[in-house]
């Protein structure tokens, strides 16, 4: 490439962050608002989010030590036969799976590491476990609003339960359209911050590093990296060929089989170090020594990337869940409290276990190192090879969660304006672009406003689960009633 | 009254069999039931998208399958003066088959053979051939 070309490349990537970084700033700056305790800032937002898990969790009763209950449904136990052909409790799981495992899985426990220390990953497993409680609030309360349309597809989610939902306990018509339209909003933020922007940018930060990191080829050209994904992307949500999103949907789950199965080759080829791994994880998380705002910090570190990852009470999961087949939407309740347990139980302690194990977090230059190269470093000490498919994996991941949130942001934007098809297509056209642009900053910007965006989303959407909140244990109580008599029954 | 439960795909294999089995069934006075399974499972991938039409297309899944594969084969069996009862359904071939031969109580399944090609059915098998394992009653594969 000539040298003209160069300077003009380099330009397009650092206007693009000159422009972008004081509005991520300052969006952030809002949304995390904090206070201080022993130093440590604390935003209000992520003890609003954790609150009412926890307050979800006593209300209805710890579902979470129902997963006995949980997984028959998703096998099909209580599937009737007439509805073969229908959309089933896995696939509805499996669909919401796929747009929640994603960067936040892989660079999220990175950042929450560096940040945080070990000790970090014991507060979003903590984290992980009552969020189970939110995800099954806001997917039953899904299923129980959704709207069936004249042509027989259905449209659920956060927008449709405050909407009618908070109309109807409190009476209050506007106050329902207001938080439903907040919601919209915000959804839109968040399917264009955190489902998009963060993802085009961790996976372009991985395909550099692959290519040779400042020696790539690709190094000044993130940019490009962009617009293929944003090509990629508008040939699916724009130009409707399905083709490309089903062979994602299923590489997927085939490539988070072959990232566990990495994570336990790592962890198994050091078992002795594992009691020491998991001993750091438990005292890091109560003494964190040189961490930044010490146990609060570490605490606070853990909660956000958790709710990152996996979305409990932000209400996004709850407009893929409520597309399934069932008569009782307390199923799809107890279907969707997997999601949390397999998105930060399971995975993001696979990573966490990794990244410790390796010590990979431990480098003097760790720091320096994004998110997901971090976890790149930590999979390069034992499998030299496997960055490259780490590299497959993650643009599958980010491929994966942006279809996903398009079709969230999508669905919000079809709320706000009547289903209008000129009103989605320009939000179609703004996701690509901002593809781009996501690909185009640095970390930080980037992580800031996607958080900022994403956790937005639970502003409306809990002050109308705590609204719901007796509708909502009414349905999850009926539910257990007529399982224990036997009327809600096995049928194999 | 012994019932035949003939399998059905839009295959001419299929024709053959259905053409077997009403002679079988007017020599031994029995009735027939046509069963045609739109491959399907509750354990696939989709997109959100998929999901939201998946109620209208099951609809036109089925409505697809009456029209094209089951009506034109009915009407060779009504022809034949056969009583005949038609099943169309989501789900695996074998496993529906099979299901619905031992609630139907049915005594016999006729099928065509498939038109797979050996590679693919060195791989996965064929329909005909899970079924002359699994099934509860005598199972016959027209060429």
């Amino acid at each position: 490439m000539s040298r003209v070309a160069n300077v003009v490349v380099m330009g397009i990537d650092e206007t693009v962050q000159k422009f972008f970084g004081p509005i991520s700033d300052w969006i952030g700056g809002k949304v995390f608002y904090a206070f201080d305790i022993n130093g440590a800032p604390v935003p209000l937002i992520v003890l609003w989010l954790i609150i009412a898990a926890i307050f979800f969790t006593f209300w209805l009763g710890f579902p979470q030590f129902n997963l006995k209950h949980s997984i028959n449904l998703v096998r099909g136990r209580y599937s009737k036969p007439e509805d073969a052909g229908e959309v089933s409790h896995f696939q509805a799981l499996a669909t919401a799976v796929s747009g929640t495992v994603g960067l936040g899985n892989i660079a999220g426990v990175a950042v929450a590491i560096s940040l945080g220390g070990p000790g970090a990953t014991f507060w979003m497993i903590v984290a992980g476990f009552f969020g189970m409680a939110a995800k099954m609030a806001e997917c039953t309360l899904g299923v129980m609003y959704r709207q069936k349309h004249a042509d027989g597809s259905v449209s659920g989610g956060p927008m449709y339960y405050l909407r009618d939902g908070v109309r109807q306990v409190t009476g209050n018509k506007a106050l329902g359209q207001f938080l439903a339209a907040f919601f919209a909003v915000c959804c839109i933020g968040g399917a264009i911050g955190a489902g998009n922007m963060f993802q085009a940018n961790q996976a372009t930060a991985q395909i550099v590093a692959v290519t040779g990191g400042d020696d790539s080829f690709f190094a000044d050209l993130n940019w490009l990296i962009g617009l293929v994904f944003a090509i990629a992307v508008g040939v699916v949500i724009i130009g409707g060929i399905k083709s490309i999103a089903r062979v994602t949907e299923k590489l997927v789950p085939l490539m988070a089989g072959i990232y566990l199965v990495a994570c336990l080759i790592v962890i198994l080829g050091s078992v002795s170090e594992v009691p020491g791994a998991i001993g750091d994880i438990i005292s890091g998380a109560f003494s964190a020594e040189g961490i930044v705002g010490g146990f609060v910090g570490v605490l606070i570190v853990g909660f956000q990337r958790a709710a990152f990852s996996n979305e409990a009470g932000i209400g996004s999961a709850s407009i893929a869940h409520s597309a399934v087949k069932t008569e009782e939407p307390a199923t799809e309740g107890f279907v969707a409290l997997l999601e949390p347990l397999i998105d930060t139980i399971i995975i993001c302690t696979m990573t966490a276990l990794t990244i410790v194990i390796t010590g990979a977090w431990d480098d003097p230059d760790a720091g320096d190192l994004d998110g997901v190269q971090l976890t790149s470093r930590a999979f390069e000490s034992v499998i030299p090879w496997f960055p490259n498919v780490l590299a497959v994996a993650v643009v599958l991941f980010a491929f994966s969660t942006m279809i996903s949130w398009s079709y969230y942001g999508m669905k919000a934007t079809g709320y706000l304006f009547g289903d209008s098809a000129t009103a989605e297509i320009v939000f179609k056209v703004i996701f690509c672009i901002f593809t781009v642009i996501g690909a185009s900053l640095s970390l930080e910007p980037v992580i800031l406003f996607s958080d900022a965006a994403i956790f937005m989303m639970s502003i409306p959407n809990v002050i109308g689960l705590y609204f719901l909140a007796k509708t909502l244990r009414k349905q999850v109580k009926g539910h257990r009633a007529r399982l224990a008599s036997g009327e809600f029954a096995r049928v194999k | 009254m012994s019932e035949v439960l003939v399998g059905v795909d839009g295959s001419e294999h299929s024709r053959r069999a259905v053409e077997f089995a009403v002679a079988r069934t007017l020599e031994r006075s029995g009735s027939m039931v046509l069963v045609h399974v739109i491959q399907w499972s509750p354990f696939s991938f989709n997109t959100p998208t998929e999901n939201e039409h998946r109620h209208a297309q099951k609809a036109a899944e089925i409505t697809a399958a009456n029209e094209q594969v089951v009506d034109p084969l009915a009407d060779l069996v009504r022809e034949a003066g056969v009583p005949l009862e038609i099943v169309v359904i989501h789900g695996d071939p074998v496993d529906m088959i099979i299901k619905i031969a031992e609630e139907r109580h049915s005594d016999h399944i006729i099928l065509g053979r498939t038109g797979d090609s050996r590679v693919r059915q060195a791989i996965f098998g064929s329909t005909p051939a899970h079924l002359m394992q699994e099934s509860p009653v005598p199972v016959t594969v027209v060429p």
